[in-house]
């Protein structure tokens, strides 16, 4: 319990830095580049959210800062987070990102997990039949595979399937003729669009889990209690997975939720080639158009969305690691 | 891009006290053995576990390719990279080996010429977050106390933080800024990883022997740290840099694809952005995607083959079983 708490407060302090930056960063810059993006766009919304912004961004307000700051954390907290400037002029940024959000979770959560999973089972099964075919071949090429940028990987990937084979759509969420609701035409047209991105990030990040899995479990087979187990004449299998991988695991599920931040960025990129609206496009066309608010509003989600799963897979970790809990 | 490279926490701590805090899981490579050697001997050995290792010699042969390429590319590509002088839209010939692009610049020339602001971002990037990594992590290591805790909570929250969005809204804040601020950025916010592995080793190192005669005989912190505590680190050192400037390479060029770096540089990512505007898929130029990616493969590949080597070298139980297998049956014989 004593972990998990510690955890969580590690957990706050990460989310109150990154409150900060996100209240810093506008006033460090040189001229304010909020000043003028806002300045452009008297016309288009409201004069109270334009004030509300203005708060926001530290302009033409007799606020100290710190009152500012403050201010800005209770705006924060209670879902205040100003509108959109020229994304959707107008509109409310919280009201975007939410509508963005079920795409990204869909796409990025589910294949990550698989990603996850897949990987490490390769990695377990690599390293248990060391010197075979696959596991000779695994290093060199997953390392290679792990350099690859994601947007370049879907790039080749619209390029062979997309436009040379026309074997799947490679554009928007799903086709924009249909009418989304909950009926097999449009769920199956939902499907077919998220292969090719869920491809991409598959095998960009899956050489990463494998590789990580195959070394500790390699220096995990070498200790005595799976020699014991050898030596007591158990089936390969139980070896493998009761006595090695379940110690091997642990460590790599750490790696797994440290390494999240990485994924989530690179799947930033994959949304853009694919036009495929979620968190990460969204944050992209709001960089374009220099939206600050939305801009604002997505790295906030970014870094809550991957502080959560560092603290799921901390509390997995204590549950399955008895020594975490002894330790604290 | 996000990428972790092989190497990271899991891949080498002790699975019997695997801790899974993060403060616990940077193991790094094992303490090399014999820590007291100079940096100049390890330095030796090192280039001898390089060429011993195929990883290591492909890895170490791509990244003297692109060295030479970045120190010499006029020589490689006679055609001025920027000058859009050439008819547009050229497939690959003897003239333009890769074709024009829609700009009617040489594909070729570009590629070759793209190489410089690359490399020069990997190793200043790359060298800028290892020294810092170095600074925090053998000062939080060996100050201890308040210290060590302070610099660890700064290290692990920016660890966590997402680095790539995080630099998105930097970079767009920055508008338009050239490459210094772009390498600026990335050091600043890219070396907690290795400032996490630098100081388990320091810390590995605290109470060795001649750390200690070294107080003894009242040398000052700062001797001890220089001169008695980074040149046993000499190794992790270096694959510290790699793995800073794979990351530099990976950030650089997605920053630039979406247009976040200096669009009128030539360099790989720049390229990418050019093209993924002109649509260079669908008007059958699909060389001009493929080319520059292939060099960001390849050029991380350089810097992920040499660091894999490392932990290889350092870690023997990663080392492929072949060549022990061969050896024993010939030892039975």
């Amino acid at each position: 319990m004593r972990f998990v708490l510690r955890r969580l407060g590690f957990f706050l302090l990460t989310l109150w830095v990154a409150l900060t930056l996100n209240f810093v960063l506008p006033r460090l810059m040189p001229g304010n580049p909020a000043l003028a993006a806002i300045a452009n766009h008297k016309g288009v919304i409201s004069p109270q959210a334009l004030k509300a912004l203005e708060a926001q961004f530290g302009l033409n307000t007799h606020q100290n800062l710190v009152a500012q700051y403050f201010r800005y954390l209770g705006d924060t907290a209670t879902g205040n987070w100003g509108e959109s400037l020229t994304t959707q002029p107008g509109n409310s940024v919280a009201h975007m990102v939410l509508d963005a959000i079920p795409w990204t979770l869909g796409l990025v959560g589910v294949t990550t997990v698989l990603a996850f999973v897949l990987g490490t089972v390769i990695g377990i099964v690599g390293a248990w039949r060391r010197g075979g075919h696959l596991d000779s071949l695994m290093p060199p090429v997953f390392v290679i595979m792990t350099v690859i940028p994601y947007f370049w990987m879907g790039l080749i990937l619209i390029l062979i399937f997309g436009v040379k084979l026309h074997w799947l759509p490679y554009f928007f969420t799903y086709n924009i003729t249909l009418t989304p609701g909950l009926n097999w035409a449009f769920i199956s047209n939902v499907l077919e669009h998220a292969i090719l991105p869920a491809f991409t990030l598959l095998i960009t990040t899956i050489g990463t889990w494998i590789l990580t899995m195959r070394n500790t479990m390699i220096t995990t087979l070498a200790e005595d209690y799976v020699r014991m187990a050898r030596a007591k004449g158990l089936p390969g299998y139980r070896i493998m997975f009761d006595y090695a991988a379940r110690n091997a695991i642990l460590p790599n599920l750490t790696g797994f939720a440290m390494s999240l931040g990485f994924v989530v960025g690179g799947a930033i990129l994959i949304e853009e080639v694919f036009n495929y609206e979620g968190v990460g496009y969204l944050l992209l066309q709001a960089v374009n158009n220099d939206d600050y608010p939305l801009m604002q509003a997505l790295f906030l989600l970014i870094t809550v969305a991957v502080l959560l799963a560092i603290l799921l897979s901390d509390i997995a970790v204590a549950i399955l690691d008895p020594r975490t809990r002894a330790a604290s | 891009m996000a990428i972790m490279v092989p190497g990271d926490p899991g891949s080498v701590s002790e699975p019997g006290q695997a801790t899974p805090t993060l403060l616990g899981t940077a193991g790094g490579l094992p303490a090399p053995a014999g820590a007291g050697i100079t940096g100049v001997r390890s330095l030796r050995r090192m280039t001898r576990a390089v060429t011993s290792n195929r990883k290591a010699t492909v890895g170490a042969l791509l990244l003297l390719f692109f060295c030479l390429v970045a120190l010499f590319p006029g020589v490689i590509a006679h055609d001025n990279p920027s000058a859009e002088i050439y008819p547009r839209h050229l497939g690959p010939s003897a003239q333009h080996l890769l074709g024009t692009t829609a700009f009617g610049q040489d594909l070729f020339a570009q590629l070759v010429w793209g190489t410089r602001p690359v490399l020069l971002i990997a190793l200043l990037a790359g060298f800028g977050a290892t020294i810092i990594a170095m600074l925090v992590g053998v000062a939080s290591a060996f100050l201890g106390g308040a210290w060590d805790g302070t610099l660890g909570l700064i290290t692990d929250v920016l660890l966590v933080i997402p680095l790539f969005p995080l630099l998105i809204i930097i970079a767009s804040y920055l508008h338009g800024a050239g490459t210094t601020v772009l390498i600026a950025v990335i050091i600043l916010t890219s070396w907690s990883y290795t400032a996490r592995q630098l100081r388990a080793q320091a810390l590995s190192l605290r109470s060795r022997d001649f750390l200690n005669a070294a107080r003894v005989r009242g040398e000052r912190s700062l001797y001890i740290i220089v001169v008695e505590i980074i040149p046993t680190m000499t190794s992790l050192l270096v694959a510290a840099f790699l793995t800073n400037a794979l990351y530099a390479v990976l950030f650089s060029a997605s920053l630039q694809f979406i247009g976040l770096g200096d669009p009128s540089s030539t360099s790989w990512g720049t390229m990418l952005y050019w093209a993924e505007n002109a649509e260079a898929f669908q008007t059958g130029q699909a060389q001009w995607i493929i080319a520059p990616g292939l060099c960001i493969v390849a050029l991380g590949a350089g810097f992920a083959l040499l660091n894999y080597a490392f932990d290889e070298i350092g870690n023997p139980a990663l080392r492929p079983v072949r060549s022990m297998r061969v050896r024993s049956v010939k030892n039975l014989k």
